[in-house]
């Protein structure tokens, strides 16, 4: 097991003694990104604040290194932990250079001076996070990204062993977001570093996560891998989604499906029939969908899109009874839309819907859809 | 900006500070009611000899020093208030805190000259520094419930025109006749110092800005604002306690002696940042203090020679020269957000 740098135990917190939230058990260990999420408000600040001593905890308390961070002088948490905040700070006349190089205060002397190895810091640093070329440019007159990778460096400048993020990917653009998250990684493997970050994108906080922790309600509600707290329904609940759902799996969002009849059946398959889901949806028109195999691309898409869907089993072919039940379904329809190009051996039941549809007249050409 | 092109900055704007400071003691010296030749002043300097003798020694020369070591302390006292604050117009004379110590100034001395007591430099110094710290108090506990830096400033400015407007009422009914000074004096005036006051000052000054000097670390991380100065190890509570005592030590010193002088807190601090093109504590607190010399050498030189020999009050003259300053200041800012 991973060595805890940054721990609490039964801590709670808030502001000025009333709690927000209470047993806050976290432990940031060398070489992991923990990674808080949870809805608007619910309090990630706050835990972050107390773990950087910027609030005192209401109760319990907070150890670095085995010290309860109370006990310890503000330099002796500098030289061990470092932060990017919320907030743009607006430091006047200063270059990006000048505000990395802030990073070394708790190493120089008395007044400030850097010596040649906190220049040689600054430098690597800046380079590891590749600012250097805007070692000299203004820090009040750069980009989002640029300031936050800026931010960056000043806190890796620091040295520290744990990291304190809120919500540093806020702002940034996606390519951006990706390249900040995988510069933590890098951190996290190549320097041992423990990192704690609060998180909005649900996506990446999957993806880049070794813990995550659920605030919500008050209280810690969940902590684990990402690969059991991202499972069925949990995220939806934990953010109280009321209209569409959160596709714990592919770490996507979805809208709700259109209540009512259906009024169309879309024959799909193989990642054919998304388009048509998504149109019908947005112009409020009801749907079903079939045969989709439990292992098709389009099935879960239709599963949170469609009123109803008529699935097969998984790597079988469709079987004439699931074909007879979809053809059912397609004559409650008022038309029938194919999107799927072609039909393998899998979906060669799917091609009597088809059949079934141009005799009957009801046929909608997939290019219509529009018109409907 | 690489390092190379800064330490040259650093290098100029020292040297042409220097210079500007010494060829206006020079001229403070030599220009004056009674006219001297340059020779005759050396002379006067360097053997304590001839006919102006009294007038170079007792009045020119206390008189210089003076506005040298206050001038610095008010522009360093401007320069703390705007790092605390985060307000580029902060400053002793606008958040009331030069009023405010004008104003128990001036109780001190009515109260003691009615029991016949002559306060001494020291007390005035204290009595000042009392003053300051009570509008201090009041504005940091605005500040502390109200966010915006528009009405903070505006906080000041009531605080200073209740403190000036109950000055004046206690000058005016004030019987004394010597109370005649007492008006002079909290009009803003470098005149009729002694050398014993030079002294008071020149030890006060000196001592608070080698304290700011040694603070200088902490109040550059403190620009990146207080969450990251805290993460950085600089022990917040107490560095803004320390913050506001130097400051306010500065402009009392100022207060007592020379009474309230505006807006020079305000522009020094503005045209050395624009001078030096940074404001790292480190350089700026030795180039305000140099700065604040030569500005208000410059501005003593002109109350007393202008209109000769009627002689203005000192804070008019640095109204004239500080507000455009302040103002282009504002315009410059107000363009740079516009611009990013």
């Amino acid at each position: 097991m991973a060595e805890a740098i940054l721990r609490s135990n039964g801590l709670i917190v808030g502001y000025s003694g009333t709690p927000v939230i209470s047993g806050i058990d976290i432990s940031a260990e060398s070489g992991k990104i923990l990674t808080l999420i949870g809805p608007n408000g619910a309090g990630k600040s706050t835990i972050l604040k107390t773990l950087i001593k910027q609030l005192p905890p209401v109760s319990g308390a907070v150890y670095l290194d085995g010290q309860e961070l109370n006990a310890l002088k503000p330099r002796d948490i500098a030289l061990k932990v470092s932060a990017v905040l919320t907030g743009r700070p607006n430091p006047e006349l200063m270059t990006c250079g000048d505000v990395v190089a802030t990073g070394r205060y708790p190493y120089t002397g008395r007044l400030g001076i850097l010596s040649e190895h906190d220049r040689e810091v600054v430098a690597e640093s800046m380079a590891l996070v590749q600012v250097t070329e805007l070692r000299d440019r203004d820090f009040n007159r750069i980009s989002d990204g640029q300031r936050q990778r800026v931010l960056l460096a000043r806190a890796i400048c620091q040295e520290p062993r744990v990291l304190i993020m809120d919500e540093p990917t806020s702002f940034l653009d996606i390519r951006h977001k990706l390249d900040f998250l995988y510069l933590l990684r890098r951190l996290v493997l190549e320097r041992q570093l423990a990192i704690v970050l609060s998180l909005h994108e649900l996506e990446l906080a999957q993806r880049f996560s070794d813990t995550v922790l659920c605030v919500r309600n008050g209280k810690v509600d969940r902590m684990g891998p990402p690969e059991e707290i991202f499972r069925g329904n949990y995220i939806a609940e934990l953010y109280g989604v009321e209209h569409g759902s959160y596709n714990a799996e592919l770490g996507c969002v979805e809208t709700a499906a259109v209540p009512g009849e259906p009024r169309v059946f879309v024959i799909g398959g193989g990642g054919s029939g998304i388009p048509a889901y998504r149109l019908l949806q947005r112009r409020g028109i009801p749907f079903a969908a079939g045969v989709l195999p439990e292992n098709d691309a389009d099935l879960p898409i239709a599963e949170a899109l469609a009123s109803e869907v008529i699935t097969g089993k998984a790597f079988e072919p469709v079987s004439a009874e699931a074909a007879e039940k979809a053809l059912a379904l397609a004559a409650r329809c008022e038309k029938v839309v194919c999107a799927a190009e072609s039909f393998g051996t899998m979906t060669a039941e799917n091609r009597r819907i088809l059949d079934w549809a141009k005799e009957k007249g009801v046929l909608l050409p997939a290019e219509e859809l529009n018109a409907l | 900006m690489n390092d190379e092109k800064r330490k040259l900055i650093y290098a100029a704007g020292f040297l042409s500070l220097g210079v500007m400071l010494l060829v206006l003691l020079v001229l403070n010296v030599a220009i004056g009611s009674s006219k001297m030749t340059l020779s005759q002043v050396m002379q006067i300097l360097f053997t304590r000899e001839g006919n102006n003798s009294a007038i170079v020694w007792n009045i020119r020369l206390p008189r210089l020093l003076t506005a040298a070591l206050l001038g610095g302390a008010l522009a360093v006292s401007g320069f703390l208030l705007q790092t605390f604050f985060g307000n580029p117009i902060a400053g002793p004379f606008v958040l009331g805190i030069s009023s405010s110590a004008k104003l128990v100034v001036a109780l001190t001395m009515i109260g003691s000259l009615a029991r016949g007591v002559a306060v001494g430099s020291l007390g005035m110094i204290l009595a000042a520094f009392v003053g300051s710290m009570i509008s201090m108090g009041a504005i940091l506990l605005v500040s502390s419930r109200l966010k915006s830096m528009s009405l903070l400033i505006v906080c000041g400015i009531m605080i200073g025109y209740i403190c000036s407007a109950v000055t004046d009422i206690v000058v005016t009914f004030a019987s004394d006749s010597n109370i005649v000074n007492l008006h002079n004096w909290s009009l803003g005036s470098f005149s009729g110092m002694k050398w014993s006051s030079v002294g008071t000052i020149a030890v006060t000054v000196l001592a608070t800005l080698a304290l700011t000097f040694l603070l200088s670390k902490p109040m550059g991380a403190y620009q990146m604002g207080e969450n990251y100065a805290q993460n950085m190890g600089v022990n917040v509570k107490l560095f803004r306690i320390e913050l506001i005592l130097l400051s306010s030590i500065l402009s009392a010193c100022v207060t007592a002696f020379a009474g309230p002088i505006s807006f020079v807190g305000i522009a020094v601090p503005h045209l050395i940042k624009t001078l030096f093109r940074t404001a790292r504590p480190i350089i700026m607190i030795p180039a305000c203090f140099l700065g604040g010399g030569v500005f208000c050498l410059l501005c003593d030189l002109i109350a007393r020679t202008l209109f000769a020999p009627t002689e203005l009050s000192i804070s008019s003259v640095t109204a004239v020269f500080g507000v455009p300053v302040v103002l282009w200041m504002l315009l410059k800012r107000q363009k740079s957000k516009e611009g990013s």
